[in-house]
């Protein structure tokens, strides 16, 4: 009870923060809408290059903005020294990482949200009917790449060149959530029933598991070196 | 006072590579006292104070804080530890009151509305509650940090130049808050650069030279000038 209360700590303030100071969302949503416009020209109108390169540059455009989103994760603990705050807080310190963790899968999710929006305006792609599958893989793969992605963002919060080794880091660690969420995106958007992508979703939904117990036993340790 | 220290370090060596920083120190400080730290830039005061914290791990040596060793149980140290360092531990972006209400639900408090305001109101920010505290001066930041210990009520106190970048108003109010956290039973250390009227909390005074603590006399007796003469006759910056 109390892990839970203190893990949603750590949610409400990192929302809170984010909604009033709107610096990783307004970025994010910049960053998307170039992307798209890029996406865009180098495609063409051309329907059948669309549907083919269509899951990897939705997997593309998410991974990128999770890139950047995910580096920020612990750049506000560093102002007014909140950081040693954190450490010094008694008790488990996982809560503090499954708090920041769903904070950055809602923040995620809230911009991937936008970018498939706009994938379908600009490309003009009906995505309704297979809204239900991709939320699905969406959700998998976003609490896949978080769960890595609020570890080694902890992992590198204090190193110099954190913004070149944080990708660094994360991107060969990602590769079978990526390989599942582009195979099962690509399906879904085909129109092929669940079913029929379930050994990917199993991937993803095993990856999930194993990154958030890696990130659950190793935090404490993180934050305190 | 009771008899067991609150703090008790005793050969405490923290070398940064082949730089001993810290190298044989020694120090105790009981229940109602409070020691200040002089010592030259560099002389380790913040890195004890650290390690006092739990933020460092002492290379060599023992550091027990409410009889708990601070290396090898650091999460039995710290619901006993207040830390007031350079940093505030405040978000900019939040109220006083969300800023109060965060550091205890993530110290596992359970506070009630009520609670959190006499908190704020006991170091006059009762006002300010809803304020974000981007609009706060550096003293008004630094009574939102001392709140959180209202709260959570800790042993020791650890503080590091707490009087630096307070008006005359402001140390007044502090200098008060720390006498009453004294008198209630809590222990002390302070590192400090004055050797003036920001003395007056503590009960004693220790020089930190070479890594070690070179002289610890009762600060009652002592006068600006004559800690003054004490610290040029014990420190490298004076020789």
């Amino acid at each position: 009870m109390i892990f839970a209360r203190r893990a949603w700590s750590v949610v409400w303030k990192d929302l809170l923060v984010e909604r009033r100071s709107k610096e990783t969302l307004n970025a994010l949503a910049f960053f998307s809408l170039l992307l798209l416009f890029v996406f865009q020209f180098a495609l063409g109108p051309d329907r059948e290059r669309l549907a083919a390169a269509l899951p990897g540059l939705l997997w593309l455009g998410f991974v990128l903005a999770g890139l950047l989103g995910l580096g920020r994760t612990f750049v506000l603990e560093r102002e007014n020294d909140c950081w040693e705050g954190l450490i010094l807080a008694p008790g488990d310190k996982s809560a503090i990482y499954v708090g920041k963790l769903a904070a950055n899968v809602t923040l995620m999710l809230v911009v991937e949200g936008l970018i498939l929006l706009l994938f379908a305006v600009f490309f003009n792609v009906d995505l309704a009917p297979a809204l239900t599958g991709l939320a699905l893989v969406m959700i998998l793969g976003t609490v896949g790449l978080a769960a890595v992605g609020t570890l080694f963002a902890a992992m590198t919060a204090q190193v110099r060149a954190r913004e070149l080794l944080f990708p660094v880091l994360l991107l060969p660690v990602q590769v079978p959530v990526l390989l599942g969420t582009v195979k099962a995106t690509e399906a879904v958007l085909l129109g092929e029933p669940l079913g029929a992508v379930g050994h990917w979703l199993g991937l993803l939904a095993a990856a999930d598991v194993i990154y958030i117990v890696t990130g659950l036993l190793t935090f404490d340790f993180l934050l305190e070196s | 006072m009771t008899a067991d220290p609150l703090v008790r370090v005793t050969g405490l060596r923290k070398a940064f590579g082949a730089h001993r920083v810290l190298d044989g120190l020694a120090l105790e400080v009981r229940a109602g006292e409070a020691v200040a730290l002089l010592g030259a830039n560099g002389a380790g005061k913040t890195t004890l104070l650290k390690i006092l914290a739990t933020l460092m791990r002492p290379t060599r040596g023992t550091v027990l804080v409410a009889g708990h060793d601070c290396a090898r149980e650091p999460e039995r140290v710290r619901p006993h530890v207040g830390l007031i360092g350079h940093g505030s531990h405040v978000y900019e972006d939040l109220t006083a009151l969300e800023n109060l209400k965060f550091w205890t639900a993530l110290a596992g408090l359970r506070a009630a509305p009520a609670e959190l305001a006499g908190a704020l109101a006991a170091v006059e920010l009762d006002r300010l509650a809803g304020e974000r505290v981007r609009t706060f001066s550096a003293g008004m930041k630094r009574r939102l940090s001392l709140a959180r210990f209202v709260l959570a009520r800790p042993r020791v106190l650890l503080l590091d130049e707490p009087f630096a970048g307070l008006d005359q108003r402001a140390k007044k109010w502090l200098e008060e808050h720390l006498e009453a956290f004294k008198a209630r039973g809590g222990a002390m250390v302070m590192a400090t650069h004055s050797f003036g009227r920001e003395l007056a909390v503590a009960d004693r005074i220790a020089i930190l030279s070479g890594g070690a603590i070179v002289l610890d006399t009762p600060r009652a007796s002592l006068g600006p000038d004559a800690i003054a003469r004490l610290y040029r006759l014990h420190t490298e910056e004076g020789a």
